[in-house]
């Protein structure tokens, strides 16, 4: 074990594959020689050259159309965006493209591909640098969407994803690169793709939550411990595939839920958890599951309007009171 | 300049392959028709030379890549008749078991990655496949073809932009065939001369009319050498006219009766007939005329008698390993 910050967990899980795999390699817009917009690729191109650490001009759906061809005949690589509100522009590539081509195929091809970056909110960055992109992409069979709020999830997770033989989307709240963890060197330590976690057990409601909720909502549990409830919180780390068996227990356990997540609710991935669990677990349930999640507008600049837009522990715990019925 | 190769053993055969695409259309068009076939229906009638040439300076190691009007290179790639017309049927036995359709042939046994429905959006994909060979060291070529109605789209640019800096193995293919859907060139291009757009790339080029097949291969084997020996991209415009409509659902009035017949004069397939005619090949030409009508003839009772796809095939051929959901 090692103590880790989030972002030298995803370059360590780079590095590791890189090293055991040489069909793996790494594409984006100041990867290289920059060492990363945000750091994560820092040291990379020293490690392993401008063959295989490629800087690439700001041509998002080109870089992405080459990275699928490219795993396509069989190469694996990772692809970065500077931040996941710029895939928007290789959306097509990822939907029309990346998800499809197995399928439109008949199965002859497959696209072994992770694409990577920052996700969410961050400090004052403005409405086209603040959106939270998973609920996009977990809406399309063909593409898997992992979002991780631990170090070593990270590390764990983005391994998996290397070696997995579809298209995986790998989502790094832009304020997590900073947390640290304890995270296993063991170059064969992986996370599977689709079980979450239980990071704090609790008997009165779920918090369900991914990426960076998963903090917050420990710091509404803290508070909600004050007043005698406990909340239980499960990490979903992958949205797709889903582990609703663990969802599912855990309400079972708890007869209440609220999801909590980054990004505008209508058709969020919250809905289809919630949806999941009134299905699944009707006769659990003791209220209706709530979502505390991103208002319904675009991302503010002035910080205490963003602050109010984006969810906080405050948010979390006023649904957990009115599950509660204590409101 | 280019010379013309005059074995006539090879203008046979690209006669056969060109003959053998006009005819499976021709039939595929009729089962249309039937309402057998579903869809759209993009036919590459009077575009044959293009993708046969092509072949014919490919190797069959190397990548090729198309957009919807995919079936002429398919079959020039070497996808069997019986594979293709079942796809058309949407039969299980069809080349992407019934779940692609006409716009979608795939044949990864013959490097045939694609036949692609968004315009222009395979054409970085393709790059891929070049990056790829480069980046494993191999001399494999791609090739990658789409209308002049691509030439217009972000991809188009970003995926001859990143050829061109990364210096990859590739040949982009413009078939423009003067007409983007309904609407002609001069309506979709200020600078209708599309192989200029090379020079903003630092890329090379060629333009020529497609006349003759052999002529399509000789000036495709230059780029494909170039890509081969240098790793170096270029762009190549081929001149050429569709006789059908954009697809079976398109009357193609935004043409008139005369040019269309004008330009039917020109059918590079006949003056091929007509000019091995000429050199004493009658029974050479009668004998592959049979045996390719016989070919399209089993290809569509292997359709009709194929099974569909049951809903068996969905979950696998969406990912690879356990469905993810």
């Amino acid at each position: 074990m090692t103590v880790l910050r989030f972002r030298e967990a995803v370059r360590a899980a780079m590095v590791e594959e890189m090293e055991r795999d040489e069909r793996v390699y790494l594409v984006g817009e100041e990867v290289g020689h920059y060492q990363g917009a945000y750091k994560v690729t820092e040291g990379m191109l020293d490690k392993f050259g401008s063959r295989r650490v490629i800087d690439a001009p700001i041509t998002e759906s080109g870089f992405t159309g080459i990275s699928i061809g490219a795993a396509m005949v069989g190469l694996r690589p990772i692809v970065e965006y500077m931040t996941w509100n710029f895939s928007a522009v290789a959306f097509d590539q990822i939907l029309n493209n990346a998800a499809k081509l197995r399928q439109m195929s008949g199965g002859q091809l497959s696209i072994p591909l992770v694409l990577r970056a920052p996700n969410g909110s961050a400090k004052q960055v403005g409405s086209q640098h603040s959106h939270a992109m998973e609920h996009f992409y977990a809406h399309v069979p063909g593409l898997k969407v992992l979002a991780p709020a631990m170090p070593a999830d990270a590390k764990g997770l983005l391994k998996s994803a290397i070696r997995d033989d579809n298209p995986v989307l790998f989502m790094e709240s832009e304020t997590l690169y900073g947390v640290k963890g304890e995270v296993p060197d063991d170059p064969d330590f992986i996370v599977p793709l689709g079980v979450a976690s239980i990071v704090r057990e609790g008997t009165d409601v779920s918090i369900i939550a991914w990426s960076r909720m998963v903090h917050v909502a420990i710091e509404a549990a803290a508070e909600l411990e004050k007043e005698g409830i406990s909340a239980e919180i499960v990490d979903l780390r992958s949205l797709r595939p889903l582990d609703e068996e663990t969802i599912v227990k855990s309400v079972t356990k708890t007869h209440r839920a609220v999801v909590a997540h980054e990004g505008w609710p209508y058709g969020g991935v919250g809905a289809e958890i919630a949806d999941r669990i009134q299905r699944l677990a009707f006769d659990e349930l003791d209220a209706p599951v709530l979502r505390a999640t991103t208002l319904d507008v675009p991302m503010p600049y002035n910080a205490r309007l963003e602050q109010y837009v984006i969810p906080q522990a405050s948010r979390i715990i006023e649904n957990v009171h009115r599950v509660l019925y204590k409101s | 300049m280019t010379t013309l190769t005059n074995g006539d053993d090879l203008h046979l055969s690209l006669y056969r392959k060109m003959f053998q695409i006009r005819r499976f259309e021709e039939e595929a068009a009729r089962a249309y028709a039937q309402s057998k076939i579903g869809g759209f229906l993009h036919l590459y009638i009077g575009q044959e030379p293009i993708a046969v040439g092509a072949s014919a300076a490919l190797r069959p190691d190397d990548y090729v890549m198309t957009t919807y009007r995919d079936h002429g290179l398919a079959l020039a790639r070497g996808m069997s008749p019986r594979a293709a017309m079942a796809e058309l049927y949407g039969k299980v036995t069809g080349c992407s078991k019934g779940l692609g359709g006409s716009m979608h042939f795939f044949d990864k046994e013959h490097n045939m990655l694609g036949g692609y429905g968004i315009v222009g959006g395979h054409i970085p994909i393709a790059v891929g496949t070049a990056f790829a060979s480069k980046y494993r060291g191999e001399d494999r070529v791609s090739m990658v073809f789409f209308g002049e109605g691509a030439v217009s789209i972000g991809d188009f640019h970003e995926g001859m932009s990143l050829a061109a800096l990364w210096k990859l193995p590739i040949v982009f293919v413009c078939e423009n065939n003067e007409y983007a859907m309904g609407t002609p060139l001069s309506r979709t291009l200020s600078v209708e001369d599309v192989s200029l757009k090379a020079l903003a790339y630092g890329m090379e080029r060629d333009r020529f009319n497609s006349e003759h097949v052999l002529q399509v291969r000789d000036r495709l084997a230059e780029a494909v050498a170039r890509a081969r020996t240098n790793s170096e991209p270029t762009l190549v415009e081929i001149r050429t006219y569709r006789f059908r409509g954009h697809s079976m659902s398109d009357p193609g009035k935004y043409r008139t009766k005369e040019e269309l017949e004008e330009r039917k004069k020109k059918d590079v397939l006949l003056r091929s007939r007509v000019e091995l005619e000429e050199k004493g090949h009658k029974a050479a030409l009668e004998a592959i005329e049979k045996e390719v009508e016989d070919e399209i003839t089993d290809a569509i009772r292997f359709a009709e008698e194929s099974p569909e796809p049951g809903p068996e095939v969905l979950e696998p051929t969406t990912y690879a390993g356990p469905f993810a959901r």
